[in-house]
């Protein structure tokens, strides 16, 4: 290897460790600004917490509050209304795209959908479905599916059209064009749609666990505003925030394999 | 003799949109014998593509027909892009038209990989389209056409996405191939050049409606492939009188 290369190569190293140290900086200094406010009592602490309760809360309802299974329910709900949003999406957006007319008809009303806040739903849903976990992955789905549908449609929408008309040449049936080119060629749209998709199943999931559960983060946040505890409730929303993160790497991974795979 | 296995009669295509009806082909008559190599040559947007499609089937006629001699005549079709699909192999995009049509049988393999051992191409066949040169994935999606052993071959602009020198290079070995395998084609192309050094016949094509101006019959002195071709002397008087015909006006 040259010199040049070998420096180039550092560099871009380099550049790396400086871009992580300075988003832990960002935390840190956020955190310990934040705790010295409160410790100073600029801040109520009461009701802005501290990041030293928050990590005490945490501990605590680790060891009193049965954490985990509050964050299993949580991560369940999200997966299960993830797996079924993703199926659903996916066969919404094959009918949309073999039935053109269909799909110009459904447009406006998929649009309605789509910008009617969901949350409107939840006391109907919860009426229709009952006070359980069902309503929360209903509510959930009701979140990821319409941008699931949409983003894997348009993916199909974007199928190059020599192929299809390739495919035509060699007189293939609308099934074998759908399964040899369109969904082939629309693989990467349809990984990328998962990454949206968690992250609105996610917020799903914690929509439906505000209004109705016995359980979970949602459940968490809820009743610590109930009983006036804003440490439960920063702690719920940190918790939140690595489950989202951690959600999100894994299904970014997921994706980059996926992808490099093919 | 001749032997006509292809015969266009008085088609004419008529287009609606909303703006209102334009029409594509007006009256145009093809002859098309075996073995024989036809360029269709017409300044872009005349509706070469449109009568590809027409004999191909996947558009029909507004009036006029075609007629085969075969009774179910296999088309094969390439086009500018070589819609190579990047998610399959090269054999496998090969056998794509294969498992179609559900002939994807030892034999009809055994020719694929034949196909690929004479191109060239056989060691790259588990390989994916990304690592081929442009020339070599229209190679390959010439085989992956012949692979149905197609009575009548139709060319699409098939070197367009390529550089001037491979455009060259990947005209001459199509042509070679067209030939080794004894194939009948039609090409479309605007490229006179390629026009004159490839076919045996030239059909010139007018503006909209597009319809048969002048047909050639190309006699150079010695027939040889396309780049020796192009130093014929006939090759000029020729490229200059197509020129002509075409009429364009910039």
């Amino acid at each position: 290897m040259s010199n040049e290369q070998k420096l180039f190569l550092k560099r871009i190293k380099y550049n790396k460790i400086i871009i992580r140290f300075i988003q832990i900086l960002i935390i840190l200094c956020f955190a310990f600004t934040w705790q010295f406010l409160s410790d100073k009592n600029i801040i109520n602490s009461f009701v802005f917490s501290s990041p030293k309760k928050i990590l005490e809360t945490i501990s605590l309802l680790y060891t009193n509050y049965d954490l985990i299974s509050h964050i299993l329910t949580t991560l369940y709900e999200t997966i299960i209304a993830f797996a079924l949003g993703i199926s659903l999406g996916f066969i919404v957006a094959i009918i949309l795209y073999e039935f053109k007319t269909l799909a110009k008809i459904v447009d406006p009303f998929l649009t309605m959908i789509n910008s009617l806040p969901k949350v409107a739903l939840g006391p109907i849903i919860i009426i229709w479905v009952g006070a359980n976990m069902n309503s929360i992955i209903v509510m959930s789905i009701l979140i990821n599916l319409i941008i699931s549908v949409m983003t894997i449609y348009n993916g199909f929408l974007n199928t190059d059209s020599y192929k299809i008309k390739l495919l035509k040449s060699l007189k293939a049936n609308k099934l074998q064009i759908l399964t040899k080119v369109v969904i082939p060629e629309s693989y990467s749209t349809i990984i990328s749609s998962l990454k949206i998709n968690i992250s609105m199943s996610l917020i799903g999931v914690i929509m439906g666990e505000f209004l109705v559960s016995k359980k979970g983060i949602g459940y968490l946040i809820i009743y610590g505003t109930q009983i006036f505890n804003l440490n439960i409730v920063m702690s719920g929303i940190i918790i939140l925030i690595i489950i989202s993160f951690i959600l999100y790497e894994i299904v970014d991974k997921l994706e980059k394999k996926l992808l490099n795979e093919k | 003799m001749k032997n006509n296995i292809l015969k266009i009669n008085h088609i004419s295509k008529k287009y609606h949109t909303i703006d209102g009806e334009i029409t594509a082909i007006k009256d145009m008559n093809i002859e098309v014998n075996k073995g024989e190599f036809i360029a269709l040559v017409g300044t872009s947007g005349c509706g070469k593509s449109t009568l590809l499609n027409i004999i191909a089937g996947l558009d029909s006629p507004t009036s006029g027909n075609i007629t085969f001699t075969e009774k179910n005549p296999k088309i094969g079709y390439m086009f500018q892009s070589d819609c190579l699909f990047p998610w399959l192999t090269i054999y496998e995009n090969c056998l794509i038209g294969l498992k179609i049509q559900k002939k994807n049988t030892l034999e009809n393999q055994e020719y694929i990989l034949n196909l690929l051992k004479k191109y060239n191409l056989y060691e790259f066949k588990d390989k994916y389209p990304k690592c081929l040169s442009g020339g070599m994935k229209q190679r390959v999606a010439l085989i992956r056409t012949l692979a149905l052993k197609p009575d009548i071959l139709l060319l699409d602009e098939p070197f367009n996405a390529l550089d001037y020198q491979s455009r060259l290079a990947v005209s001459n070995d199509v042509y070679n191939i067209i030939k080794k395998e004894n194939q009948t084609a039609i090409i479309v192309t605007h490229d006179l050049g390629e026009a004159v050094s490839m076919a045996e016949k030239i059909y010139v094509l007018s503006k909209r409606p597009c319809t048969v101006k002048k047909v050639y019959e190309i006699n150079l002195e010695t027939r040889k492939d396309p780049i020796s071709n192009r130093k014929d002397t006939k090759f000029i008087e020729y490229y200059d009188q197509i020129w002509k015909d075409l009429d364009i006006n910039v």
